[in-house]
Formats: C-alpha cells, sequence, structure tokens
C-alpha cells in the first residue's frame, strides 16, 4: 500500500499522464501505461495493486466544476473493469477530489458527485455495485501543488483504490 | 465561568450608575456614525491604567481592540500633556483637547485581597467636559485579557452606538505541513488571536467548525474512521458526539439560531447532496431539499424563518448560485445574479445582509448583498480566498486567503464597508473561521 501511494503520486508520472490526458489522447496506446511512461511494468505481478496502479491506471481527470465522464476517461474505466472483473476479490474504494478553485462545502459534494459519476460508470461495465464504496475529499488531498492550471487539472480526479480482498 | 459571569453583569450594572457623576444634559457629546461611507477614526487618548503591569496590559488590550476595529485612531502616549495619577479625579481636560484627544479613558486595575482581579474604567468627553461611562468588572486571573475586551466593547457602543464584538472567540482550523498532506487541526482563541487553544489532534482531517448559540459547543465535520460526517464537540468538557447515523457523508453542519438543530448537507447515494435539519432533543430529521442538484453551505436567518444555500440546481455547466427558502424548505428562490459562480452565503446576525465568496474573472471575492439579492458589494478580492463568518454585531467579517507562494491559508478581518482589512494573528497557517457570539 505504502508503494502504491508513493508511485502514484510521483510527479513526473502525474505530469506525463495530465500533458497526455490534455493532448487529448487519440492514439491506440494506453496513456498512462507504465510502459510508455518507462517505469518498467514488468516489476508489478498481475492481479496485484500495483499491477492495478501501474498497468491499468487508477485514476481519472475531470473538467472544471463537472462529474462527467471524459472521452479519456472511459478508457481508463474500461481497463478499470475489465481488470476487476477479473481480479474479483478487491473491494473498491473511489476518491473524488477536486482543485481548490472552488470553496471548501461545495468542493466535498463536487468530489462526491465525481467518485458516485465513476462508481456508476464502472457498474455499468459489469463490476458490482456491492464492491464499490465512495468517498470525496473535496480539495483537501491535491496530488499536484502550485498555483496554477497545471496542478489544478491533475486535481480535478477519481481515484480507484483497492481496499483489499473481499471480506 | 458562570459565577465570574453573574458577578461581573451585577456589578457592572450597579456601577454604572453609582460611577456616574455627569449631571448636565448631553449635548453634541463625541460619537461616531458607524454608517457613513467613509469614516474618520475617532482620535481617543487610551493612557495606562493604574495598577502597574497589570493595569498597563489591560489598557493595552482595549487600545489594540480599539485601533483594530479601524474606527478609533489612538493617540501616542508620547504626546500625552497630563499624566493622570487620580482616576478618580476628572482630568484636566484642555491638556487632551490640545493634543485633540476627543474622548479620553482612564482606569485602575487592582488585586483584591480574595485573588480576584478588580478593573475600573472611566470614558471621557474632553471636548464636552464630562464622563461618558464609568464601571467596575472583576475576575479572577484567567479571565484577565476578557475584562480589556469587555472595557473595549463598553467604549465602542457607548460611540457607535452599536454593540461591540471584542470580547468574543474564533473556531478555526490550524494548518501545518505540506499541502498535499495537510495536518488539520480544531482550534480556538481570542477574536484578537491571543489565548489559543487545539480541540483536536490532527489525526483525521477536521473541517468547518462554527458555533452554537449557547458558546459552549461547536458542531464540524471530522473524517474519523475514514468517515466523513458532522459531530457536535463541547468545548469545555471535551465530550463529542456525532450528529445523526447516516449512510453517507455529512457536511456542511450550521445551528439553528436557538441552538436547537443542526443544518447539513447529506450525500445521496446518486452523488447529489441535499439539506436536512436535525433536531437535537428529539434526533428526528428533516428533509428541505430534494433535487438532483448539490445543495449545501445552508445557514439560517437570525429569526429562524428562512435558510440560505448554495445550488447548483439552476443548471448550466454545475455552476453554483445562491438560494433563499422557508425553514421548511418551501418556496426556494434563486437571489444572486451577477456574473460569477457564488457559495458559503451566510445570513448576517442581523438579519438584514447575506455574505458570500464569488467567483469571477479567475478571482475569488467576499461580498455582501441584501436577502433579496439586491444591493450587491465586493468587500474584498483575491486569487483565493474564501468562507466569511460574521462579527456578533454584523459590521465585521473575517474569512480566510490563501496568497500564492504563501504556502497556504491565513485569516483577515475586513469592516462591512471594506475598508480596514487586518490580518488575524495564528500561529500557522489557518482557514475556516467561524465568529463566536459576544461571550456573557
Amino acid at each position: 500500500m505504502r508503494r502504491i501511494a508513493k508511485l502514484a503520486s510521483n510527479p513526473v508520472m502525474v505530469a506525463l499522464v495530465a500533458s497526455l490526458a490534455l493532448a487529448g489522447c487519440a492514439s491506440k496506446k494506453t496513456p498512462n501505461s507504465a510502459a510508455d511512461l518507462g517505469l518498467g511494468a514488468g516489476a508489478a505481478t498481475p492481479g496485484s495493486a500495483q499491477d492495478f496502479t501501474v498497468n491499468v491506471g487508477d485514476r481519472i481527470f475531470f473538467d472544471t466544476d463537472s462529474s462527467a465522464i471524459r472521452a479519456d476517461a472511459q478508457q481508463t474505466l474500461a481497463r478499470q473493469a475489465q481488470w476487476l472483473n477479473k481480479y474479483s476479490q478487491y473491494q473498491i474504494v473511489i476518491e473524488g477530489h477536486a482543485d481548490e478553485r472552488g470553496t471548501r462545502e461545495y468542493n466535498l459534494a463536487l468530489g462526491a458527485r465525481r467518485a458516485a459519476a465513476t462508481r456508476d460508470y464502472l457498474a455499468s461495465l459489469g463490476v458490482a455495485a456491492n464492491r464499490i464504496k465512495t468517498i470525496s475529499y473535496g480539495k483537501e488531498r491535491p496530488v499536484a501543488v502550485c498555483d496554477d492550471i497545471s496542478c489544478w487539472s491533475q486535481n480535478r480526479r477519481a481515484v480507484t483504490t483497492l481496499a483489499g480482498a473481499g471480506s | 465561568m458562570k459565577t465570574f459571569i453573574a458577578t461581573l453583569m451585577t456589578i457592572g450594572a450597579i456601577a454604572s450608575g453609582f460611577w456616574s457623576f455627569a449631571a448636565s444634559p448631553a449635548h453634541a457629546l463625541v460619537e461616531i456614525d458607524v454608517n457613513k461611507g467613509t469614516i474618520e477614526p475617532l482620535p481617543i487618548a487610551i493612557t495606562d491604567f493604574q495598577g502597574d503591569a497589570l493595569g498597563k496590559e489591560i489598557s493595552g488590550i482595549v487600545e489594540a481592540d480599539l485601533k483594530r476595529s479601524g474606527l478609533f485612531a489612538p493617540i501616542d502616549h508620547g504626546a500625552f500633556i497630563e499624566k493622570i495619577s487620580n482616576p478618580d479625579v476628572a482630568p484636566r481636560f484642555d491638556d487632551w483637547k490640545v493634543i485633540n484627544a476627543q474622548a479620553l479613558v482612564t482606569g485602575r486595575v487592582r488585586q483584591e485581597a480574595d485573588g480576584r482581579i478588580r478593573a475600573e474604567y472611566r470614558l471621557w468627553d474632553t471636548f464636552a467636559g464630562q464622563q461618558l461611562s464609568g464601571e467596575q468588572f472583576f475576575s479572577n486571573n484567567a479571565n484577565k485579557r476578557r475584562i480589556g475586551h469587555i472595557i473595549a466593547d463598553a467604549i465602542y457602543e457607548r460611540l457607535t452606538g452599536e454593540k461591540g464584538y471584542f470580547d468574543t472567540r474564533v473556531v478555526f482550523i490550524d494548518e501545518s505541513g505540506p499541502k498535499d498532506s495537510r495536518k488539520k487541526r480544531l482550534a480556538i482563541m481570542d477574536q484578537d488571536g491571543a489565548n489559543i487553544r487545539y480541540l483536536s489532534n490532527g489525526s483525521s482531517i477536521v473541517l468547518t467548525p462554527r458555533f452554537s448559540p449557547n458558546r459552549q459547543e461547536i458542531t464540524y465535520m471530522s473524517y474519523e474512521g475514514g468517515q466523513p460526517r458532522v459531530y457536535l464537540l463541547q468545548i469545555e468538557t471535551g465530550q463529542r458526539e456525532l450528529v445523526g447515523n447516516f449512510p453517507g457523508m455529512t457536511f456542511a453542519p450550521r445551528f439553528s439560531p436557538d441552538g436547537q438543530k443542526v443544518i447539513m448537507s447529506l450525500l445521496r447515494d446518486d452523488g447529489n447532496s441535499n439539506i436536512f435539519a436535525m433536531d437535537l432533543r428529539s434526533r428526528s430529521t428533516t428533509r428541505l431539499t430534494n433535487s438532483s442538484a448539490i445543495d449545501t453551505s445552508p445557514s439560517y436567518s437570525p429569526d429562524g424563518s428562512q435558510i440560505v444555500f448554495t445550488s447548483d440546481r439552476g443548471g448550466g455547466s454545475g455552476r453554483s448560485q445562491i438560494y433563499v427558502m422557508g425553514a421548511d424548505g418551501s418556496n426556494p428562490q434563486r437571489i444572486s445574479f451577477g456574473e460569477g459562480v457564488y457559495s458559503t452565503p451566510v445570513w448576517s446576525p442581523r438579519g438584514d445582509l447575506i455574505a458570500f465568496t464569488k467567483q469571477a474573472a479567475g478571482q475569488f471575492q467576499i461580498g455582501v448583498m441584501r436577502t433579496d439579492g439586491s444591493g450587491e458589494r465586493i468587500l474584498s478580492t483575491g486569487f483565493q480566498q474564501e468562507g466569511p463568518t460574521w462579527a456578533p454585531n454584523g459590521r465585521v467579517l473575517m474569512f480566510f486567503r490563501d496568497v500564492p507562494g504563501s504556502g497556504g491559508p491565513k485569516l483577515f478581518s475586513i469592516d462591512l464597508t471594506g475598508r480596514n482589512e487586518q490580518p488575524i494573528p495564528t500561529p500557522n497557517f489557518a482557514s475556516d473561521p467561524a465568529w463566536s457570539p459576544l461571550l456573557e
């Protein structure tokens, strides 16, 4: 789990993901696969949490003040659903986040709406809804820290985290 | 605390009559009209109270409070001609007139045999040559700063005709550590930043504390146990309890004016948030909104008959605006129509205005509007600032601002006129301030 957090908050990786996402991601390549980023995909055991984070992509991004699932996010969620359906032992927590360009309480609600939209999209792809919990952090846990749009776009996100094997 | 309060009230009331020896009818007395557009601060001389270091400390608190209000201009002590040696005797008014001190404050502080502190003050109108007020107060040593604030409130009220706001506290969130893993602690302090005390240890994210009208309790949101929910906290005892046991996140709590209810947002399973009121005695909950939209940041009118809140129900691309509805959820009406996004509405304790945060042109603004949405006025504009809270007299707002490159937010106060912005000193970064009612 510590390893995942470290990977997920690697600024190089996040920055690359963001720039690819902004460019529209027309290519067939998976935009945030580890191979593209040279992070050594081979290291992750298939079916492990690390495999999910690095090879599938644990997060999607949103437009300002929106909880609509974008086209690039749909691709990521399709990969997530495929993986989660294959490794059905995992419980799932989806964290919804907002950038800092909104007020605190509104952003708590916005993060919640993003988490719910992500949950509903995964459920529509066959992931059992009772495996999924959601939580909103509003703007309380930014992953990128600066005072301009390059950071805000990375902070408007929903992160799918694996809560361990099901009970 | 209770006995201190009772003693203080009784003695204050008796003393007012006993101490006043100005018999002549008041005419053209010194006063400040706080409703004028621009206010020239009133030159006032606040002498060191008799009683050594303690006397000077108390009068220093009075002086600092009045100065920070922006309505008073305390005169440099170096300019004083008369040295007050006996505060029971009328001062030499000419000595104060010549340095343009329109009002003069003298006083004395003594330690009583029983250990209590006794403080007396007199407020003089130098140009009319008479005493305007005089009172004495008793307190234990732990409350000595409060004596200074109470005297400042009395002077403020006598000279402006408005209630003061110095004998108040602020609850807020103390922030430390890096921005992407901030440690947040509940904290309480006097309105001038003194006597800070921490009410949580920082192990969970805590947000948006608000005072009960009884001043003894706060409601706030905490991520304790990984579940973001609304809690009540007894300030003195530290006793905490969950407000209702709902399946989803509860947030954005605020008390009703009678303190009997907490109003808050509850997350629906579909990802939208609605507003609920919970009766703290019966534990019954009432749903007040039921929309497929974000409804949050509810705040009661001071008479409890209406609620102002934030909603993006108007559509567009999820743009939030300000709405007012009946306290039972009836007849919601949008009141904000300016260019921009509005949120965090808070009803003034006087009932006449609603303070808000507005985002427009890439900036965050703190403003006020009348309760029907008319008369919008922006008081402060900045890159990142939000969350106004009213001083109990409805003339001053506090909010928090994060200046780019500064690393984190700090607290500021600003007058309703948009003048006299003042930083509020806090040891660390600080956000989500909420002003208490006047202490009693």
